[in-house]
């Protein structure tokens, strides 16, 4: 009876220190990255910024006496995997907002179960049908592609050059891109001259750009992720034409300038502010927080951070922020999140309401051309 | 204008139709000395491209001594690979081994991923990239090399076949295993040398592109397919026949892709092999009776 007691008694003394040495619960996240698979591009650099936010918060005392956790699965790209993760995360670790996942399919197959359980998701994905039409529980960080496309667009028209030759990949970015690019040109006096795609897996694009080069373009945008834009770059020497290449953000890393070698000189591409952080002006409002994340990845993993990390980066922030002002709740994150104004973030200045769940305009992207194995901001 | 861009379209497709004819040359080699379809094979030329890339990054070597390290430590998965996956197969029924071989495909491919990464590489090329006009279209250095090397390979090996022992013996091992054995042949020792030797091309195959196309981890699964194509195409000979399949089915490739759509580029390669497959299952240029076991 009395060790009965006893352990009653110490049970309870237990329970209560460990209840108040955690006074303040640590508030769950979760995140959905393709880590591994075909969108490892994406997924691996989220992962990495995510976890290094989390850390570095969690280092510096948490929110408001919160320390955040961080629930990281890796969905390969996989739309299934994506969902059965997701309601693993609501249903099991019961976190409060799930960041991701990476890609825009993904994205859209996990859109259903954040609705229904009602917990924020913030997606880094790209797509514009994620926020369009506007979803209760869905936010998206990663610029739009209309964004990027505009961009190119006004340089083209401000030069009055009329006639493009596309050259997009044949998967979901390249898809979503040559739609924008298709649907954009008349409303900047633009005509498609050709228009072709390459696989994701092909070795040689000299054929399709046989094509280009007879076709009389005055610019070439090739939109894709590398590998496939650096040979686009490589054929496009090869077959000696003199036509100005142009590019998607979805190659604004260093790597497409080290893979396509010197056949990368004088290309321009739309891309996030990440790359080009310590050329922009004093004056630039995100110029704090990129060159801190770019410090931060470069100390971290030793090499340099780009905007897809910044996706993540910027939703743990968005995440930070509502906590911040109290918010512990899924509910009460989500309205914070809506309510966001003027946040400085890697993808760009954030201006959510309850009619913009992309937050972000024009000035999300800049247009750099490859100079010298480098950056160069094209004003 | 027109006559520039078909030439062009003719140059491009040629030039990776000799990749596509030295990756299904491997194939047939193998097949021929052991009825096994490798489906490993693709794999062999990601290998030659990556170590090419440590050798001359890690190791610090210069090209010419990168390029026979790579070949070697090819060869030598595919020597582990055969002792290790294949030898020891009890039963050697055609769909056990097709299996053991996209297993092993699949394994290869992933411990590449764990060693180099999921990036793409980029690989010096052997002799600068100022490009070679001909007539109305270009091409670059490396595609010299590539169609020098495809045709020195294919000699080696029409000599290595018909006048040598070795290759006699392997030839005897492909007509029939057992009469082979009983006049004494080693037919493990040739199944061996098989696969050295297609492990050996697919690195060089994988060796010579690789400046052109970049290399990673994944690049041998479509390069695998394509040559497979290029092998039934040439009815599974290790000779002409299957170089002229590789050769076509790049010319149509770059052709469709220019004049009818870049969108069905792959489509046209797998349309030629299911045709293939139906209406001439020997090949285009094998006799009907020329019965392979």
């Amino acid at each position: 009876m009395n060790i009965k007691v006893m352990n009653f008694v110490i049970a309870a003394v237990t329970v209560l220190f460990s209840a108040n040495a955690f006074a303040a619960a640590p508030i769950k996240i979760g995140a959905l990255f393709a880590v591994t698979g075909p969108a490892a591009f994406l997924g691996e650099p989220e992962r990495n910024s995510a976890k290094m936010v989390v850390d570095e918060i969690n280092k510096s005392g948490g929110i408001k006496g919160h320390k955040l956790e961080l629930v990281v699965y890796d969905t390969s790209g996989d739309a299934t995997k994506a969902v059965q993760l997701a309601t693993k995360l609501i249903k099991d670790d019961k976190v409060v907002a799930i960041i991701g996942p990476s890609t825009t399919g993904e994205t859209m197959a996990v859109i259903p179960v954040a609705e229904r359980s009602m917990i924020p998701l913030i997606s880094c994905s790209a797509g514009s049908k994620i926020t369009d039409p506007v979803k209760k529980w869905v936010f998206k960080t990663a610029q739009n592609d209309s964004l990027a496309v505009g961009k190119i667009y006004e340089y083209l028209q401000k030069r009055k050059l009329t006639k493009v030759s596309l050259l997009t990949v044949s998967d979901g970015f390249g898809a979503s891109g040559r739609e924008q690019l298709k649907i954009q040109a008349p409303r900047y006096g633009i005509t498609v001259v050709s228009d072709d795609t390459y696989g994701p897996k092909d070795t040689d694009m000299t054929a399709q750009l046989t094509k280009i080069r007879g076709s009389h373009a005055q610019a070439i945008i090739c939109w894709g992720t590398n590998p496939g834009p650096a040979l686009v770059a490589k054929n496009v020497r090869q077959l000696g034409i003199k036509t100005p290449l142009f590019m998607s953000h979805g190659v604004s890393s260093k790597k497409f300038i080290e893979l396509a070698g010197s056949a990368a000189e004088g290309i321009k591409l739309p891309s996030g502010k990440v790359i080009v952080a310590d050329m922009l002006p004093a004056s630039d409002k995100q110029k704090k927080s990129l060159m801190a994340f770019v410090k931060d990845y470069q100390r971290h993993y030793n090499t340099e951070g780009d905007h897809f990390g910044g996706h993540a980066w910027d939703a743990v922030m968005l995440i930070r922020n509502a906590i911040d002002n109290g918010a512990v709740t899924a509910a009460a994150i989500r309205d914070h999140i809506e309510n966001t104004r003027g946040f400085a973030g890697i993808g760009g200045t954030f201006n959510y309401s309850a009619h913009d769940h992309a937050g972000l305009g024009k000035d999300a992207f800049v247009l750099v051309e490859v100079k010298n194995k480098d950056w160069k901001i094209v004003k | 204008m027109q006559f520039d861009q078909i030439l062009q379209y003719t140059l491009s497709g040629l030039s990776t139709g000799a990749i596509y004819a030295l990756i299904g040359i491997g194939f047939s080699i193998i097949y021929n000395a052991t009825g096994i379809i490798n489906f490993a094979q693709g794999e062999f030329v990601m290998l030659g491209g990556l170590f090419t890339l440590s050798c001359l990054e890690f190791l610090k070597l210069p090209l010419w001594a990168a390029i026979p390290c790579a070949i070697a430590a090819s060869t030598l998965v595919g020597m582990l690979f055969e002792r290790l996956a294949i030898r020891p197969l009890r039963q050697p029924t055609p769909i056990n081994l097709v299996i053991i071989t996209i297993g092993g495909s699949i394994l290869i491919r992933g411990l590449a991923m764990l060693v180099w990464g999921k990036d793409t590489h980029a690989v010096p090329s052997f002799s600068g990239d100022t490009p070679i006009a001909i007539g109305g279209a270009t091409i670059l250095p490396q595609h010299l090399w590539i169609f020098a090397i495809t045709l020195i390979i294919i000699a080696v090996n029409k000599v290595y076949f018909y006048h040598t022992i070795s290759g006699k013996a392997m030839r005897a091992c492909s007509y029939n295993r057992r009469a082979a054995g009983l006049v004494g042949i080693d037919v493990r020792r040739m199944v061996m040398f098989s696969f050295i030797i297609s492990s050996a091309m697919g690195a060089v195959a994988g060796i010579i592109i690789a400046p052109l196309t970049m290399t990673a981890y994944d690049v041998g699964v479509m390069l695998g397919l394509k040559g497979f194509c290029a092998a039934i195409i040439g009815g599974m000979s290790s000779g002409l026949s299957t170089v002229i399949g590789g050769l076509l089915l790049g010319v149509l490739e770059s052709l469709g892709a220019g004049l009818i759509s870049s969108g069905y580029k792959d489509a046209i390669a797998f349309i030629i092999l299911l045709l293939i497959l139906f209406f001439r299952p020997q090949g285009l240029f094998g006799k009907a009776d020329s019965e392979r076991v």
